[in-house]
């Protein structure tokens, strides 16, 4: 009946496109400029991660050889003078940073807290959510002016000026965006379903948040409070300006600290070969400290999944 | 008993709904709502999707209010009680009207950690493992979990922590358990289960539950309310309502409205 389908296949029309056999054929224009921009990725890529790799090999040569005990654990040498070590700066990162968390770490939790579990799309939280957005913007430089305009000029604390307390209002300020945007989006993940069924058997909101729903964000708001650490820890500029420096152990939170990016701002401007060599070094445990903070952050965020 | 109740309903009314209108922000879910939900029974919701039968259940026991722009009209009565009076705390209602939602919800706690959780911040102060074991017989999840109550909640099947779900809400020993599709998630043999654990579970509870299944209404429950799309009188959009709340053999033998009727012997919906 139908003519044209029974008729055989030697009488098709022509094809409208070449056929060739299915062999790959590195010379065709499509496949040599797919591999063209393959490379250009891998090339630019690779340029990304050069600086990396460069700093951490630049800074082990220069700072890995004069690590010792010493090193960790005694004074800066007067200028002129050889050895010594930066235990004063270690410690004083330490004690500034913690500082900063302890003021950073419940605002910024309970700020995070209140956007995600209270108030998640007023007015306000959108105020607040957008504030922290431009506060993470900030330069750090301008965070370390704030503060000392706020509290080093004006003397607060115990008619102290550059003060470890400074230093550590400042760090929090940077510190404070991270860990509330962490919070934040933390608490949004946890499903609805686990606070229904808190408050369908009579929990408060209080005790929902408390006991259910912070237990189960815990390890994505901890790796947000690790990340947040690690770059306050190594921030240099709001430090100049409120912690200062000491080359002297410190002597509480209301007095000036050594800190490890001071010192090596200090230092590597320095005229002794003494004084260059222990910034070199002090980089060198900064640069491990803060890898090891993130290596430790990325371990916490494992535990999101599991 | 149950037939001595069922004879004087107006002694026994759990739970009245006078006038109920639900609104989500400008658009309104369900409106005119009257019902009278009795004491010790099970009384089921049926009804195509979008009439707003999972809405009425959440106002029972004022989970809506967790739902922004979620506003409800008439009253709600829990033992003569207005629930939405000014002066009432949601945290109560929901410690005396607890609820079991659609999908397994269990913490990611510990088995014996969920139970003991509910009782705990309701200030429960007897035997904590005797209230454990005991609500875990009511919900028949005993013999399946008694050796393994340290583990984690999620370790359980899906329908076993449904059950678990319904014996963490029998442990803070509320009057009335509100179930939202408690089965829609779990196979048959796991549904049986749940169905054949409500039986016991109306001896000492008010059960109200939300099931698309009509066979599971018919084997569960003594009441049915079976609620209805309508086009809403004002032109544009629906709003869904209550058709008809009967003894569950008349609304599936011979109901008053022709679209229960029709709704029930599978004719739409």
């Amino acid at each position: 009946m139908n003519t044209i389908s029974s008729a055989p296949s030697a009488s098709q029309p022509p094809l409208a496109f070449r056929r060739s056999s299915l062999a790959y054929k590195p010379g065709l224009a499509r496949n040599r400029w797919n591999l063209a921009f393959t490379g250009l990725a891998a090339v630019f890529s690779l340029i990304a991660v050069l600086p990396l790799v460069l700093v951490l090999a630049y800074v082990l040569i220069k700072g890995g050889s004069l690590i010792s005990l010493q090193l960790l654990t005694s004074l800066p040498p007067a200028p002129g003078l050889e050895g010594g070590g930066i235990g004063n700066a270690i410690l004083g990162t330490v004690v500034v940073t913690l500082i900063a968390s302890l003021i950073a770490i419940p605002v910024g939790v309970g700020g995070g807290i209140y956007l995600a579990e209270y108030s998640s799309s007023g007015p306000f939280a959108q105020f607040v959510r957008f504030g922290t957005n431009v506060l993470s913007g900030v330069p750090s430089i301008i965070c370390g002016v704030f503060i000392y305009g706020l509290i080093v000029a004006t003397r607060v604390f115990f008619d102290q000026s550059y003060s470890a307390m400074a230093g550590g209002i400042a760090l929090s300020v940077l510190m404070l965006p991270t860990v509330i945007k962490t919070t934040d989006e933390a608490l949004k993940l946890v499903p609805n379903e686990l606070r229904w069924g808190a408050i369908g058997i009579g929990a408060s909101r209080f005790v929902t948040i408390v006991r259910v729903t912070l237990p189960a964000a815990v390890s994505p708001i901890a790796t947000g409070v690790v990340l947040a650490i690690a770059r306050a820890a190594g921030e240099t500029a709001p430090l100049i300006f409120t912690a200062l420096f000491s080359p002297f152990w410190p002597e509480g939170v209301f007095n000036p600290i050594a800190t490890m990016s001071v010192l090596i701002y200090n230092f590597a401007i320095m005229p002794y070969e003494a004084q260059i060599a222990l910034a070199w070094a002090a980089s060198f445990v900064l640069v491990v400290m803060i890898l090891a903070a993130n290596l430790f952050a990325r371990w916490l965020g494992r535990f999101a999944q599991a | 008993m149950p037939s001595a109740t069922a004879a004087s309903p107006s002694q026994s009314i759990c739970l009245s709904l006078e006038n109920v209108g639900i609104s989500y922000g400008s658009s309104e879910a369900v409106r005119g709502v009257y019902m009278e939900i009795p004491h010790g029974k099970v009384t089921a919701f049926i009804g195509p999707s979008g009439c707003g039968k999972s809405t009425v259940l959440r106002a029972l026991n004022r989970m809506n209010d967790l739902i922004e722009g979620c506003t409800l009209r008439g009253r709600v009565l829990f033992d003569g009680q207005d629930l939405y009076a000014r002066d009432v705390d949601p945290v109560e209602v929901r410690r005396r009207i607890g609820m079991v939602f659609q999908k397994p919800n269990p913490f990611p706690k510990s088995i014996y950690e969920n139970i003991a959780f509910g009782a705990r911040i309701n200030g429960y102060r007897g035997d904590m493992d005797e209230l454990v074991e005991r609500s875990l017989r009511k919900a028949a999840i005993w013999d399946e979990t008694k050796d393994k109550l340290k583990e984690s909640g999620y370790a359980l099947s899906g329908g076993q922590q449904q059950r678990l779900c319904i014996a963490r809400a029998i442990a803070i020993e509320p009057e009335v358990i509100l179930m939202d599709e408690p089965c829609s998630a779990l196979d048959p043999i796991s549904t049986l289960k749940i169905e054949e654990m409500m039986h016991e579970l109306k001896k000492s509870y008010t059960i109200v539950i939300v099931t698309h299944n009509m066979q599971q209404a018919v084997r569960v429950s003594d009441m049915t309310g079976f609620f209805n799309v309508t086009a809403n009188a004002d032109g544009d959009g629906k709003v869904g309502c209550l058709e008809e709340f009967a003894p569950t053999e008349q609304i599936f033998n011979a109901p008053n409205q022709q679209a229960t009727l029709d709704y029930v012997s599978g004719r739409f919906g």
